[in-house]
């Protein structure tokens, strides 16, 4: 036993060599609160035991273990951490738009755990956000999966690490605006975008059949063959047809979604979920059948031509025709109120409470590949909770407490009205951002200063 | 040959009738004007309490009766048992009409070229069939503020109802010149002024302004002591303001601002409105103190700085209110209008009250623009604005059954809807035909 111990002992240690970052775990017990499980119903008051940032028990009565604290969530709603499968938060930078592809580049390199809209994500019960690359290129850089530990000075212990990969695709008006009219070359057209994903695709095939033959190669007597030149940027396109990596596609129009499927289809790629996905409704079928559904916003449409002819039912449609569905915020706005973006399918379609409910926790987190961690209340996740005073799906609801691992990064009653943790002396004038909402929106960010030639033409364009 | 084409001609006439029924598949359902009996409601009037069981007259475009017991022998009855009636909701500031697809230059109507402008019209480029205008209505909102924005006086906006095939027929009964108030605040972090150089910025815009104040002053004297003056539209429609003929829309957000804006208020004798007020809340006495009323809103907004509460757009119009400041809200939105009655709630929830949330988009800016005596509460006379919900409007899960715009049955349907309808239930679905 002791030798057992011993070993695994010796076996964190070489985890933490490998992990350069120690996240923080909580134990907790909320007690006597309406518990939406999400998966397994709704539970009246009852309670949720946490212990080392997991669920350990649910059930009626339960008691806390010594020193464990206890929350009365008496007349409060209790739900899994929500789950934004779309996001910009905690991010420095969010596009490298210097060419059609960047497989290559990783947001992880990027995470700033220190943005502002973390905390205001949390204090909408937000856990879990998908930091995305943007959406200038067809093939864009791999996203970063992000939980809310707010306070955490090392970007790595914000990044969800036992996350899979994903990579964001884009699709339409946004690459072939930046690269065909920008820049002058493909693609300038929706063709010329399933060109760039074939073409890509097919020269990594080519990469990877090049080191097959090498490797085969090295293993005959004599081998004197160089191996071929390693390239992180189609090596990356090799890990998606190798299924390694989620597909994340910034898509609209009906068209170039169904495009993209038969694409996949070719290639026999099964990762794919499509993000923002405005006429998804028309192709509702085939993105239930061939992908992992689509991620859209609640009711956004008309802020550009190809989301004019959109529906607000569109998530309604989808969630019908069997289609995985979630609905997410590309907004540090939105972010901090996805539980009323939810609930807006219930004015546009009529869903239940679970299935609206579902959109923001659980379904998410399968568009995600987290769904076994974190989504749900069930024992054994990842204790990301978060307490409402009033049902979620209420327009009046007020979002009270937000835990990570067990630990309450947010908490309405502790919270001040000024937040200033250091003030400068030399800064007289606090910067005041007077049209935020528009600034928040950031799936073109960073796209300007390549392209300024383009009289500014980039800042008027959103997602 | 002749007659052979004679007669064809003679009965491709014949069928024309029925080619026209047979082109055509379905019936479009327009606005339709009448005489309505909606009865047995729960009215919520906003101005004199909730009535159960009550029924409500619309004749004429306007609220003709309410009570228990109506009758009518020619009005269209619609049961309205276990339902709610409100009145119209009003979003105090908008770009509806104005644009159609905002990333679509050529779509996007509401701002002109110039620092002053107050003569461009907003009511000159609403768009009655604008997309946005029958998505907003089915949500409840049936009268909007239209605003141009852009420079120092960017125009004048309009009230419209929306419903009507001309601006004419939409139009509200209230216009307004909008003005920008120069900004003495660091527009956000790429804002790499100096302190100096912001202070200097705003004194040279403030100079300015006030510059352009005193030559519509002298404009309207000149004009009044009977002087022939030269064409000049921009002091003709600024001089209307000076008068009192028509109020200033005031935009401004950042605290010190507002303080500069109260201070070159006074002593001019203008009827105002202050609108956007962000950080109203930090100087909620200050305005209590001026009596200026206060369109604020978007409610669902981030804070104006790093180190606010999160919560603060959400808390200003509880926090104004509390300070006794009259509010009304907004969405300054175009294609988001839709979304006011949930702002509200919003704002409800963190401070301002449920009663007073929803006369903050009802009878408040019908006070504030004056217009009062015809909408923002359900009442004898009032003009015939008014919705019927399943329940409290501002939840999601309230549906709106119907909507009275001017007296006129609204088509409870619009482009989303119909998507709708059609794509529920494709056909053919995955398979092929």
């Amino acid at each position: 036993m002791k030798k057992h111990i011993f070993l695994l002992a010796a076996l964190i240690g070489l985890g933490i060599g490998i992990t350069p970052a120690q996240v923080q775990k909580g134990s907790v017990l909320i007690k006597n609160a309406t518990v939406l499980t999400i998966t397994k119903g709704n539970l009246e008051s009852s309670d949720v035991l946490v212990q080392n940032g997991i669920i350990t028990q649910v059930g009626k009565n339960l008691t806390a273990p010594n020193g464990i604290s206890i929350i009365d969530a008496t007349g409060k709603y209790l739900m899994p951490g929500i789950i934004d499968a779309h996001s910009h938060v905690g991010l420095d930078v969010v596009n490298e738009a210097s060419a059609p592809i960047t497989a290559e580049i990783r947001m992880k390199d990027v995470v700033n755990p220190y943005e502002i809209g973390i905390y205001r994500a949390l204090a909408g019960g937000v856990t879990v956000s998908h930091a995305m690359h943007g959406s200038a290129n067809v093939i864009g850089g791999q996203n970063a999966t992000l939980k809310h530990r707010w306070g955490s000075k090392d970007p790595a212990d914000i990044i969800m690490q036992d996350a899979p990969r994903t990579i964001k695709f884009a699709l339409g008006e946004n690459p072939t605006r930046v690269h065909g009219r920008g820049n002058g070359i493909q693609p300038r057209s929706r063709m010329g975008v399933e060109a760039v994903i074939r073409n890509g695709f097919n020269e990594a095939l080519q990469y990877k059949k090049a080191w097959e033959n090498y490797n085969l190669a090295k293993t005959q007597k004599g081998n004197t063959t160089t191996p071929p030149a390693y390239n992180e940027r189609l090596q990356t396109l090799v890990d998606i047809l190798d299924g390694k990596i989620i597909i994340h596609c910034h898509s609209y129009r009906a068209d170039e979604i169904y495009m993209l499927i038969n694409v996949v289809k070719d290639f026999n790629i099964k990762k794919l979920v499509f993000q923002h996905t405005n006429e998804g409704f028309k192709v509702a079928p085939e993105i239930a059948e061939y992908t992992m559904g689509a991620s859209v916003f609640a009711d956004w449409w008309s802020y550009k031509m190809e989301v004019y002819y959109s529906t607000a039912y569109n998530a309604a449609i989808l969630q019908k025709n069997g289609a995985l569905t979630s609905i997410n915020s590309d907004s540090a706005e939105l972010i901090r109120h996805l539980y009323h973006e939810a609930a807006k399918t219930q004015r546009y379609g009529g869903l239940t409470d679970e299935e609206a409910l579902a959109m923001i926790t659980i379904n998410p987190a399968k568009q995600l590949g987290i769904e076994d961690k974190v989504g749900s209340i069930e024992i054994g996740k990842q204790a990301d909770l978060a307490i409402f005073e009033g049902h979620p799906l209420s327009s009046y609801a007020v979002p009270q407490m937000t835990f990570v691992d067990g630990i309450k990064y947010f908490d309405r009653n502790s919270d001040q009205l000024d937040q200033r943790q250091r003030v400068a002396a030399t800064e007289m004038v606090e910067p005041i951002y007077l049209r935020a909402n528009e600034e928040a929106h950031r799936c073109m960010q960073d796209v300007n200063s390549y392209f300024e030639a383009f009289q500014g033409a980039f800042f008027s364009e959103k997602h | 040959m002749n007659r052979i084409l004679t007669s064809f001609c003679a009965t491709l006439l014949a069928l024309l009738p029925l080619m026209a029924v047979a082109q055509i598949d379905g019936e479009f359902v327009k606005p339709r004007n009448g005489k309505f009996l909606l009865k047995n409601a729960t009215v919520v009037t906003v101005t004199k309490g909730t009535l159960t069981n009550t029924s409500v007259l619309l004749e004429n475009g306007k609220i003709s009766q309410i009570g228990t017991g109506i009758t009518s022998s020619d009005a269209e009855e619609i049961d309205c048992t276990g339902l709610f009636i409100y009145p119209g909701i009003i979003d105090s500031g908008t770009r509806l009409g104005l644009v159609e697809v905002s990333s679509v230059p050529e779509t996007v109507d509401y701002a002109e070229i110039g620092n002053v402008s107050p003569n461009m019209q907003a009511l000159t480029t609403v768009n009655p069939n604008a997309e946005a205008i029958g998505v907003t209505r089915v949500s409840g909102v049936t009268t909007v503020l239209t605003v141009p924005s852009g420079g120092l006086f960017p125009g004048t906006a309009a009230l419209i109802n929306l419903n009507g095939y001309t601006p004419d027929q939409m139009y509200g009964g209230f216009k307004a010149v909008a003005m920008s108030f120069p900004s003495s605040g660091r527009r956000g972090r790429f804002d790499r002024r100096s302190d100096e150089d912001i202070k200097k910025d705003g004194e040279k815009a403030m100079k300015e302004a006030s510059e352009i104040w005193e030559n519509a002053k002298s404009y309207l004297e000149l004009k009044n002591s009977g002087a022939e003056l030269a064409y000049y539209p921009e002091m003709e429609q600024l001089s209307k303001v000076i008068s009192g003929a028509l109020p200033l829309l005031i935009e401004v957000n950042a605290a010190s601002d507002i303080l500069n804006a109260i201070k070159w208020v006074e002593g001019k004798n203008i009827k105002v409105i202050f609108t956007g007020v962000a950080e109203g809340w930090r100087v909620a006495d200050q305005l209590a103190k001026s009596k200026i009323p206060v369109v604020t809103g978007p409610v669902q907004a981030l804070p104006t700085r790093a180190s606010d509460r999160y919560d603060t757009p959400y808390a200003n119009a509880g926090m104004l209110a509390k300070a006794g400041v009259k509010v009304a809200l907004r969405t300054d939105e175009e294609e988001n209008v839709r979304n006011l009655p949930f702002h509200a709630a919003f704002a409800a929830a963190y401070g301002l009250g449920k009663e007073e949330a929803l006369k903050a988009v009802t009878i408040n800016p019908a006070e504030i623009f004056g217009i009062a005596d015809q909408y923002g509460s359900v009442e004898v006379g009032k003009r015939a604005n008014l919705i019927v919900s399943t329940g409290d409007p501002f939840e999601t899960r309230s549906q709106i059954q119907h909507v009275f715009i001017d007296g006129y049955r609204i088509p409870m349907s619009n482009r989303h809807i119909r998507l709708y309808q059609e794509f529920l239930e494709r056909s053919p679905g995955l398979k092929a035909n």
